[in-house]
């Protein structure tokens, strides 16, 4: 491995320092999110008191604005962001890894858009409103469009070019979000619940969602960890990677499992929030270097700290009003795809 | 050469062509071409025929003859010569634009997955008309304007941000698709930040419709399209040699840089003027010159019988979006669906190949 990501500069350096750089990587992460979420449980419209935040959660007694505030929004939007981000960063690491694509991203590659679509339909036709009614409707449509771009990236002989898989995605996108229109349009209600879910935000995150999704996104979670090595074989291509003894096929089912459950609980929950599957495994393995399972551990990590960071940032910049999340990752996430395309070599994307 | 000035110091490919001579300039179009591109025509015609006379208010032939000669019930006229006509005359005139602007980014980006849309000038100009229609409360012709400002200076950041030593087909693909995501998320938001009225019908201009247009917008769109169509045809002469690499066509005495640019402000323009009467109506662009090359069996850039190919699709999908569902959509709805379907199986089978 070392030998072959000669690009991420990583050859110079000792196998020694390359290890305590990525505990040293881990470590900082973990310290980083620490700190943002105990931000996220502070800030916001109404600044609250470590104090008031600590006694909120472990003596609760619901006398306080500051223990209600703290109990029944910041918490559950913090929880919900650290586990979102962490969905859609491990996604996109599986997808990055398993298309070996580097501009993959469930947002990118429409599969948040066949969550956002199916959630559509459930709320456009039967008039589900509930969580649970997002989280099915999300998971189908994400294990559809999964399926689909999974075809798509399998259907040419010597695998298909990176530009064609995001043009797949886009092409994904503008259909369902076409047909997604046709319904919202004509449904004035529909179109104003979707018009705010659709950018993507923490904002509105209740306990209920938190404890709907974790033991999803911690099931994917789980998934993706497991073939983590095997991910490292088929970065080597095709050829080498069958000569190795790995399973593609079983490779493939389980990234498209795990893509179904984190991107497809990560949507219900929050919405279709995009770039954080492109950003944060990108980030991190020009930090530690091109190991899959040091990427998954640190996604896991990096990936809750961006999406918890915006959606700070996203209550700050805009005080005392909010800007949601999911803009301010499109706003950050685009220029990183751009600088992506414009590099260097990018020539062989 | 499909549609090229042959003079005598260049090479002419098209054996069986049939030859137009005005003045000095001669173009020459391949054999099959004239046929499919007559063939178009005749079809448009038809559809056009069919629609005038079909819809809510059904006009038998004679009842329009006799309107048409000042005879009968004028209510006919009215229908048939005021509310009808104009409609479909500009969903011909306005796919017609899209077609060949298509065409033009396809040639060019030597990809046939390029259109104005990739290059993120959909989502430009919905921004601009997102801002005149939602912080000035501007009507039709404000929001035209937003939605021209909007789109040109989106393409043109776009261009510049895929600018390295010229622009690459995937960096210019790659980039616009970043571009787009940002202006989208800025788009979505400025939705949400709206009063619900009026961010519906502001979601509705988004969405491409040709619903309450009528001759207000026809004249303009053809004076436009009266000089930018000629134009086109005019300068599309280099794609030709453009097709087969930038350095083929320096070689052959292509300024490929210069060519590129003023192929892609044209194609623009004929996307932008569309976008103004209608808004961004979408993947015209793209799937017709794929069925016109596909139809004419020929590797050119085929502008003519893109047009008209655009102007057809425009006219069946507008029909659609007014009658097919009993409620009226807004076409774009009609052009994105099966049009974004026609683009993916498109990709599967490059992908077979």
């Amino acid at each position: 491995m070392m030998v072959l990501s000669s690009s991420d500069g990583v050859t110079r350096r000792t196998v020694g320092s390359v290890r305590i750089g990525r505990i040293a990587g881990l470590l900082a992460g973990i310290l980083l999110l620490a700190g943002l979420v105990a931000a996220s449980l502070l800030f916001g419209h109404r600044v609250i008191s470590m104090q008031a935040a600590l006694s909120a959660i472990f003596s609760y007694n619901g006398s306080s604005v500051d223990d209600i505030i703290v109990i029944y929004s910041r918490l559950p939007r913090t929880l919900a962001s650290v586990l979102a981000g962490a969905a859609f960063g491990v996604a996109g690491a599986l997808i990055q890894a398993s298309t070996r694509n580097p501009l993959a991203d469930p947002g990118v590659l429409g599969v948040n858009a066949g969550s956002a679509f199916f959630v559509t339909l459930a709320v456009g036709f039967a008039g589900w409103q509930s969580i649970h009614a997002y989280v099915w409707a999300s998971l189908v449509g994400a294990f559809i469009v999964s399926l689909i771009v999974s075809v798509f990236a399998s259907a040419g002989r010597g695998g298909v070019s990176n530009v064609r898989l995001v043009l797949t995605g886009v092409g994904i996108s503008a259909v369902l979000g076409g047909i997604g229109s046709s319904i919202t349009l004509l449904d004035p209600v529909a179109f104003n619940a979707m018009r705010a879910w659709a950018i993507g935000s923490p904002a509105g995150a209740t306990m209920e969602v938190v404890k709907t999704i974790s033991p999803i996104i911690l099931a994917g979670l789980v998934c993706s960890c497991s073939i983590a090595s095997s991910l490292n074989i088929t970065a080597l291509g095709d050829d080498l990677s069958r000569t190795l003894g790995a399973n593609a096929l079983h490779i493939r089912i389980v990234v498209i499992i795990s893509v179904t459950l984190l991107a497809g609980a990560g949507t219900a929950a929050v919405g279709p929030v995009g770039f954080v599957g492109l950003m944060v495994p990108h980030a991190v393995r020009w930090l530690i270097g091109a190991d899959q399972r040091w990427i998954l551990a640190l996604t896991i990590i990096y990936a809750p700290i961006l999406m918890l960071g915006a959606d700070i940032l996203g209550r700050l910049v805009l005080y005392p009003g909010e800007l949601e999340a999911g803009i301010l990752t499109a706003l950050i996430g685009a220029p990183v795809l751009i600088l992506l395309a414009r590099r260097r070599g990018a020539r062989g994307l | 050469m499909t549609k090229g000035v042959s003079t005598g110091d260049r090479p002419v490919h098209a054996i069986k062509a049939v030859g137009i001579l005005a003045g000095r300039v001669s173009f020459r179009v391949p054999r099959r071409e004239a046929i499919v591109s007559g063939l178009l025509a005749a079809m448009s015609l038809l559809i056009a025929l069919g629609v005038l006379f079909s819809g809510r208010y059904p006009i038998s032939v004679a009842e329009a003859m006799n309107a048409v000669i000042g005879k009968g019930d004028p209510m006919f006229g009215v229908v048939l010569i005021e509310w009808r006509l104009p409609r479909v005359a500009l969903a011909f005139l306005l796919g017609a634009c899209l077609g060949m602007s298509g065409a033009i980014f396809q040639s060019l980006t030597r990809n046939p997955l390029g259109s104005p849309d990739i290059i993120g000038f959909s989502a430009g100009s919905y921004t601009g008309a997102l801002v005149v229609i939602l912080l000035f409360s501007g009507g039709y012709y404000e929001t035209a304007a937003g939605a021209l400002v909007g789109g040109i200076a989106t393409a043109s950041l776009v261009y510049l941000l895929a600018w390295r030593r010229g622009v690459q087909g995937f960096r210019l693909i790659i980039v616009g698709i970043g571009v787009a995501a940002m202006l989208c998320a800025f788009n979505a938001w400025m939705i949400k930040e709206a009063a619900l009225q009026v961010a519906m019908s502001a979601a509705i201009w988004g969405a491409g419709s040709l619903n309450g247009l009528g001759v207000e917008q026809l004249i303009p769109m053809m004076l436009a399209a009266a000089i930018l169509v000629p134009a086109t045809l005019f300068f599309s002469r280099p794609l030709r040699q453009m097709e087969m690499g930038d350095d083929v066509a320096h070689a052959s005495g292509v300024d490929v840089n210069r060519a590129r640019l003023i192929l892609m402000t044209l194609g623009v323009a004929l996307t932008a003027i569309v976008t103004a009467a209608a808004g961004p109506i979408s993947f015209i662009a793209l799937v017709a010159p794929q069925i016109a090359r596909r139809l004419g069996k020929s590797s050119g850039p085929m502008l003519g019988t893109s047009g008209l190919m655009g102007g057809l699709l425009l006219l069946i999908a507008d029909w659609a979006a007014q009658h097919a569902f009993g409620v009226q959509l807004p076409v774009g709805v009609m052009t994105v669906s099966i049009g974004g379907l026609y683009f993916l199986f498109l990709l599967l089978r490059e992908g077979r190949k």
